[in-house]
C-alpha cells in the first residue's frame, strides 16, 4: 500500500500532534462556556439574597453528608414535576450556588423546592429516624446532626471566602457572623420548642434546617415564569 | 502453546533493550488491588440502596459519604493505574526507547497512590467539593496537577527522545489523554480556599453546573476512552497477533472524537435550567459522537479478521472481544440518552447508572482484565498460572455485567415511568415518592448479585496473578475436550 501523505507530515511530528490536539479540544469548551460570561445567558436577579451565615453553614453540612447524591435540585419543566414538587427551577435561583447542588440522581425526591413544605419540627424528626416521617424510606438516619456543634468561626471563614469569589456580603456582615448564626438560629430553636423539641442555635442540624427551609423559596415572579404553574 | 518460549524470554528482552518495566509490575499490582478496594465499596453501596441497615448508623460509612468514594477509587485508583501500567509497557515499546526518566516515573507512582490514599480517608469524613468525580479537596487537587503534570513531562521527553520517527495510534490517544486530562482538571477546580479542607469555586449557578460537566463528562471520555482506546490499540493487535485493521479509520477517528467529545457536557443538564442553545449543542455534539465511537469498535472488531477461531480458547481476546462491543454498545445508548426527549425519561434514573457501568464495567474493567492478563506473564516471564481460571474470571464477569445492566434498565424505566405517570384524573398516579423507591427493592438486589460476580471475577484474577508471580507451576490445563 502507498505510503499515506500525512504519515510524516503529521502523525511523524509529536509537537504539531500535540498542538492540533490542544487546538481542537479547546473549541468546544471555549464555543459553550465563554457566552455564560459574556451574554446574558444567566438572567441576574437582584431580589435574591445571598445564603445567610446559617445557611451556609447548613449548606456545606448538606455538602459534607453528600445528600446530592441522593437528592437533586432541579424541578424540570414537566407537568408530573411541577405538580409533586412546585414550579419548575429558574436559572436566577441557583445564582449565589457555589457549588452548584443540582445533583444527578433522585435515589430521593427533589429538594428544590422543600423550603416551607414541612415545619422545621419534620426535618429534626426526619434527619433523626427517617421512617418515622416517611415510612418506607431507605434514608440512613442522621442523628448526629442533633449532637454536633457549628462553629462560628468555621462559618465565618466560609462567608469570607464566599465572599472573595464575588458573593457580596459586606465587612459588616462578615463581621456579624456570629451574631446572625445564634439570631436565626435562636428563631429555628424556639419554633422546635413549640413543638416540644429541645435544641440549641449551634446544633448541626438547626443549621441544615434553616438551609433547607430557604431552598426553593427564591422563585421568581409569576410573570417571570412565564404566567405561573 | 508457540509463544511459552516468547513470554520467558520477554524479560531478558526487556532489559537488555533497558525499558523500565517494573514501574508496569507497580502500577498494574496498585489497579488489581484497588479494583478490589473500589468494587468492594460499590458493593457495599449497592446494598446500602436495597437494606439500609447496611449504613452502619455511623457517619463515615453512609451512602452519602461512600459513592465518591466508589467513584474515585474505580475511576482514579483502578482505571488510571490501569492506564498508567499499559502506557508505561507500550510506550517505550512503541517509541524504542526506555523512560525519559526513572526517577519522575517513581515519583509519578508513589505520588498517584498517596493521593488515593488521601482520598481514601478525605471522603469518608466528609471533606468533599460534591463536584462528580471532583471531589477531592483542594490540597489533593494541586497534587493531582503536580504529579499528572510530571507525569505527562516524562512522557512527553520520552516522546520527544523516541528512536523512530511515526507515532503509533495508541500514542496519539495517550497524548490527547495527556493534554486533556490537566486542561479539565485545572478549570474545573478554580476556587478559593476558605479552610485547608474547604473551598467554594469561582463559578456559580448554572455555570458552575456547565463547567463540572464539561469536566465530568470528559473525565468520561478523556480517562476511561482515549488512553483505553490507546491500549486497545496497542494490546488488542499484540494478543491477536494481527496489525490494525485499517490507518485511515483510525486518523479519522481519533480526530473526530478528540474534537467532538468536548462538546458533549451539556447532555447532563438537559431540561434543566441551563441556557437551551448551551442544551442543544450538547445534544447535537453528543449524538454526532456515536460515528467517531464506532469507528473505534470496528477498527478494534475488525482487527480480528481472520483471528476469530481463537475466541475460543483464548480468554485474553474473549476479555478484549467483549470490552470492545461494550464499548460500542454504551456508545450507542449515550447518543440515544442525549436525545432530549429519551434524556427527559432517563434522567434521574437508574437507567444513567446502567448506562455508567456498562461502559466501566463492560468496556475499560473487560480490556483492562484483557490487558492484565496478557502483560503479566510477559513481566514475569512465567505462562499464566491458569487460564481455566482466567476463562471462569471471564464468564461470571460477562454475566455480572449482564446482571447489573439489566436492573438498572428494568429499575430506570420503572422509574422513569412511575414519576411521569398521570391518572385519569390529571393527578399523579403515585404521590408518594417512597412508594416508588419501593419498587426499586428487587432491581437493587439483582445488582448486588451481579456486583458480586463482577468482584468475585476481580478475586479470581488476583489470586491467578500471585500464582503467576510467585512463580508456581502452571495449573494443569483441563484435559482436553473429549474428541
Amino acid at each position: 500500500m502507498a505510503e499515506h501523505w500525512h504519515r510524516r507530515l503529521i502523525e511523524g511530528k509529536s509537537g504539531l500532534m500535540a498542538a492540533l490536539t490542544t487546538v481542537l479540544i479547546s473549541v468546544g469548551g471555549l464555543v459553550e462556556i465563554v457566552p455564560m460570561f459574556t451574554l446574558d445567558s444567566v438572567p441576574e436577579a437582584d431580589w435574591i439574597d445571598p445564603y445567610t451565615p446559617l445557611e451556609v453553614a447548613g449548606r456545606d453540612i448538606y455538602i459534607r453528608e453528600g445528600c446530592y447524591t441522593c437528592h437533586s435540585q432541579m424541578v424540570r419543566p414537566f407537568r408530573d414535576e411541577t405538580l409533586r414538587y412546585g414550579p419548575w427551577s429558574h436559572s436566577s435561583e441557583y445564582m449565589w450556588d457555589r457549588p452548584f447542588l443540582l445533583g444527578s440522581r433522585r435515589i430521593g425526591p427533589d429538594l428544590h423546592r422543600i423550603g416551607g413544605k414541612y415545619p422545621d419540627a419534620w426535618h429534626y424528626e426526619h434527619m433523626k429516624d427517617p421512617r418515622a416521617t416517611s415510612p418506607g424510606s431507605i434514608m440512613p438516619p442522621y442523628q448526629w446532626l442533633l449532637e454536633w456543634k457549628i462553629d462560628a468561626a468555621d462559618v465565618q471563614a466560609s462567608v469570607l471566602a464566599l465572599s472573595r469569589v464575588g458573593t457580596p456580603y459586606s465587612q459588616e456582615e462578615i463581621d456579624g457572623v456570629p451574631a446572625q448564626l445564634q439570631q436565626q438560629g435562636g428563631e429555628i430553636v424556639e419554633r422546635l420548642k413549640g413543638s416540644g423539641i429541645d435544641a440549641s442555635w449551634d446544633d448541626e442540624i438547626v443549621a441544615l434546617t434553616a438551609y433547607l427551609q430557604r431552598l426553593g423559596t427564591d422563585r421568581p415572579s409569576p410573570v417571570a415564569q412565564g404566567g405561573g404553574e | 502453546m508457540s509463544n511459552a518460549s516468547a513470554i520467558e524470554q520477554a524479560p531478558q528482552l526487556a532489559a537488555a533493550a533497558g525499558y523500565d518495566d517494573g514501574i508496569v509490575k507497580k502500577f498494574v499490582w496498585a489497579a488489581v488491588i484497588f479494583a478490589i478496594v473500589g468494587m468492594s465499596v460499590g458493593v457495599l453501596i449497592a446494598t446500602q440502596l436495597a437494606w439500609w441497615p447496611a449504613n452502619f448508623a455511623t457517619p463515615y460509612l453512609t451512602f452519602g459519604r461512600l459513592r465518591p468514594l466508589h467513584t474515585n477509587a474505580v475511576i482514579f485508583a483502578f482505571a488510571a493505574n490501569v492506564v498508567f501500567a499499559g502506557m508505561y509497557y507500550s510506550m517505550q515499546r512503541l517509541l524504542k526507547v526506555p523512560m525519559w526518566s526513572k526517577g519522575l516515573s517513581e515519583f509519578h507512582f508513589w505520588g498517584w497512590q498517596g493521593i488515593i490514599l488521601s482520598a481514601a480517608i478525605t471522603l469518608p469524613l466528609g471533606l468533599t467539593q460534591s463536584k462528580e468525580y471532583a471531589e477531592l479537596i483542594w490540597p489533593i487537587d494541586l497534587a493531582i496537577a503536580v504529579v499528572f503534570l510530571s507525569f505527562a513531562f516524562n512522557c512527553a521527553m520520552t516522546i520527544k527522545n523516541r528512536k523512530v520517527e511515526h507515532l503509533y495510534v495508541a500514542i496519539w490517544f495517550y497524548m490527547s489523554f495527556l493534554i486533556t486530562i490537566p486542561v479539565l482538571h485545572v478549570f474545573n477546580n478554580l476556587s478559593i480556599p476558605a479552610t485547608l479542607t474547604r473551598s467554594y469555586p469561582i463559578y456559580s449557578g448554572m455555570t458552575d453546573a456547565l463547567v463540572q460537566w464539561w469536566y465530568g463528562h470528559n473525565a468520561v471520555g478523556f480517562i476511561l476512552t482515549t488512553p483505553f482506546l490507546g491500549l486497545m490499540y496497542y494490546f488488542l493487535p499484540r494478543a491477536a497477533e494481527r496489525p490494525v485493521y485499517s490507518y485511515r479509520l483510525s486518523i479519522v477517528h481519533f480526530w473526530a472524537l478528540v474534537f467532538l467529545y468536548i462538546w458533549a457536557g451539556p447532555h447532563h443538564l438537559l431540561y434543566s435550567a441551563l441556557p437551551d442553545w448551551a442544551q442543544t449543542t450538547g445534544m447535537v455534539f453528543s449524538i454526532m459522537l456515536l460515528a467517531p465511537s464506532w469507528g473505534g469498535m470496528l477498527n478494534g472488531l475488525l482487527t480480528l479478521r481472520g483471528a476469530w477461531d481463537r475466541l475460543r480458547t483464548d480468554p485474553i481476546l474473549k476479555f478484549m472481544v467483549v470490552a470492545v462491543s461494550f464499548y460500542g454498545m454504551s456508545t450507542f445508548e449515550g447518543p440515544m440518552m442525549s436525545i432530549r426527549s429519551v434524556s427527559a425519561l432517563a434522567h434521574y434514573t437508574n437507567w444513567v447508572v446502567g448506562h455508567v457501568h456498562s461502559g466501566a464495567l463492560g468496556w475499560v474493567g473487560m480490556i483492562s482484565f484483557g490487558m492484565i492478563y496478557w502483560v503479566m506473564p510477559r513481566l514475569y516471564g512465567r505462562k499464566l498460572y491458569s487460564d481455566n481460571l482466567a476463562t471462569i474470571h471471564f464468564w461470571i464477569a460477562t454475566i455480572g455485567i449482564v446482571l447489573y445492566t439489566v436492573s438498572m434498565w428494568g429499575g430506570g424505566l420503572t422509574e422513569g415511568l412511575m414519576w411521569r405517570a398521570i391518572d385519569e384524573s390529571g393527578q399523579l398516579k403515585y404521590p408518594i415518592f417512597v412508594d416508588m423507591v419501593a419498587k426499586q427493592a428487587p432491581f437493587y438486589w439483582m445488582r448486588v448479585v451481579g456486583g458480586l460476580m463482577y468482584l468475585g471475577g476481580v478475586f479470581l484474577m488476583f489470586f491467578n496473578l500471585l500464582q503467576t508471580a510467585m512463580g508456581a507451576a502452571p495449573a494443569p490445563a483441563a484435559a482436553p475436550a473429549a474428541k
